[in-house]
């Protein structure tokens, strides 16, 4: 759980970089696009880089989804017995409905910009979203809806990552002091508050005609 | 008496350990704010064997806050609203008039045995599993023999206060151990006495913890919250962390 949950911490900041990047307009992003995809070469095939992450996400995606709905399950047979007066505001909650809106937006944000690439803007051509990464996400995010959806998914995934990146200290057993449970609490705040806004960063820039 | 409370109780009352159980409700009056939960409690059975009924079983047994006996869950809460235990608990901390809901702790490694009386022998069974230091007994060895830093002995001294009471688990959205676990770990770990068993030791209990059927922890903190010593969280990093290296280093 911790493993697989820092290397999705890895890659959402590296991600998140990348995404800035449309504030430098449309030969940066492109450019970075492209980039991903040559580098390494010619040690690496085209894509090789990209297809190494792809499959460590995958692989990362099947054990921390395993993990999380084993200790699911267990809560679940731990206690078959409820409270009738439950007091508990509980993070668990949040982990694992979370987590499942993240699994689904996952889905559709891969459809969304990777597998599929549908024209959901009408006013842009589905050839020049195909040949632009730019293009392809300023017209998704001129949609006010699309913005919302996307915005709503960050919220959830501060939210995970706010209990999560601390957790993932403790479990590793990096907090056995009174100041190092503060830091690996403050540090989930952190990498949460950077994310969320970093990623939030670039489709609130398209929607209010800042970047275009 | 003049300033007494009145309350109204849903208690949890199960005859034994294979019946369905449900909550039923009562009336107090004039209780004393400053009763305990469980004067107030021993009020309400005297009325109830004055009229014939059967009275509500519940524990305790030293009443002054260091066996672990008492625990309930009061409102949600785990040893009520208080940071302590139920039996250090007064009456002045719940408002005239309100409705209390009082349960047992809720988690199938806890089973309960009768109203709110559970069987905390899961707890033993860990103990048993490794929660100990294997030292021949007799006269006590000369207390300056085996030197402790004093950080090491203010960390072992605060995870030796866990009574075992079982708050953690009933507070713990899963149902987990691992705070009251992490505390012997933590208490044994960090003193030289603890040091020939301290990876024996942490394997052995996790596997009992969780043939037990505990549930797996997520880090919530809820346990922490609940804990009448005030544990603090950092104790399963160190369970965590010895488990980790015990593993690594020692094949399990
Ligand atoms: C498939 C979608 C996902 C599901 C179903 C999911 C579910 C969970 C659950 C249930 C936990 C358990 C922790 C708890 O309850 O305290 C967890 C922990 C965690 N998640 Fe996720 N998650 C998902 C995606 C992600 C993503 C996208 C990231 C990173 C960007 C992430 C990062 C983490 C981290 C760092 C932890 C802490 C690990 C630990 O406790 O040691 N998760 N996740
Ligand atoms: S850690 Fe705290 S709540 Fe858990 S058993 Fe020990 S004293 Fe009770
Ligand atoms: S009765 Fe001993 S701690 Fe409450």
């Amino acid at each position: 759980m911790a493993v697989t949950g820092l290397f999705f911490v890895f890659y959402v900041l590296l991600h998140m970089y990348g995404n800035l990047k449309v504030l430098a307009g449309p030969e940066a992003f492109d450019g970075y696009a492209h980039h991903l995809r040559t580098f390494g070469e010619p040690m690496l095939p085209y894509e090789g880089l990209l297809w190494i992450i792809r499959v460590l996400l995958v692989l990362s995606l099947i054990g921390h989804a395993y993990s999380a709905f084993t200790l699911w399950s267990r809560a679940g047979s731990a206690r078959r017995t409820k409270y009738a007066a439950l007091k508990t505001a509980s993070s668990s909650k949040t982990m694992r409905w979370g987590g499942v809106f993240l699994l689904l937006f996952l889905t559709w944000h891969l459809i969304h910009f990777t597998i599929v690439k549908p024209a959901v803007n009408s006013g842009v051509a589905s050839d020049t979203i195909h040949s632009s990464p730019y293009a392809m996400v300023v017209a998704s995010f001129q949609l006010w809806w699309m913005v919302i959806f996307y915005v709503l998914a960050l919220a959830a995934l501060g939210l995970h990552l706010s209990h999560g990146v601390f957790s993932a200290q403790q479990t590793l057993g990096w907090t056995q002091t009174a100041a190092g449970y503060r830091r690996a609490k403050a540090i989930g705040h952190l990498v949460a508050g950077l994310v969320t806004i970093g990623f939030a960063i670039p489709p609130l820039s398209i929607l209010f005609g800042l970047v275009k | 008496m003049s300033g007494g409370m009145n309350l109204t109780l849903r208690i949890w009352r199960q005859d034994g350990p294979s019946d369905r159980g449900h909550l039923k409700t009562y009336e107090v009056s004039d209780i004393s704010p400053d009763m305990s939960f469980l004067e107030m409690l021993d009020v309400l059975n005297e009325q109830l064997n004055a009229k014939g009924e059967e009275p509500i079983a519940f524990d305790s047994d030293c009443r002054e806050g260091i066996c672990g006996m008492c625990g309930l869950m009061i409102s949600g809460d785990a040893h009520g609203p208080e940071k302590t235990t139920t039996c250090q608990l007064h009456m002045r901390s719940f408002k005239n008039g309100e409705t209390i809901t009082i349960e047992p702790w809720r988690a199938d490694a806890f089973p309960v045995i009768k109203d709110l009386v559970v069987n905390r022998s899961a707890f033993d069974r860990i103990i048993q599993a490794g929660g100990f230091i294997s030292v021949n007994t007799g006269s006590a060895p000369e207390a300056n023999a085996a030197p402790v830093p004093k950080p090491k002995a203010d960390r072992a001294f605060q995870a030796a206060e866990c009574i075992g009471c079982g708050a953690c688990v009933a507070a713990c959205p899963n149902a987990a151990g691992m705070l009251f676990m992490g505390a012997k770990i933590t208490h044994l770990g960090e003193l030289p006495q603890g040091q020939p068993e301290r990876w024996m030791r942490v394997v052995k209990m996790v596997a009992q913890h969780d043939a037990e059927g505990f549930g797996g922890c997520t880090n919530t903190g809820a346990c922490t919250v609940a804990c009448p010593k005030g544990i603090p969280q950092d104790v399963i990093s160190t369970l965590n962390k010895d488990l980790r290296y015990a593993m690594t280093h020692h094949g399990g």
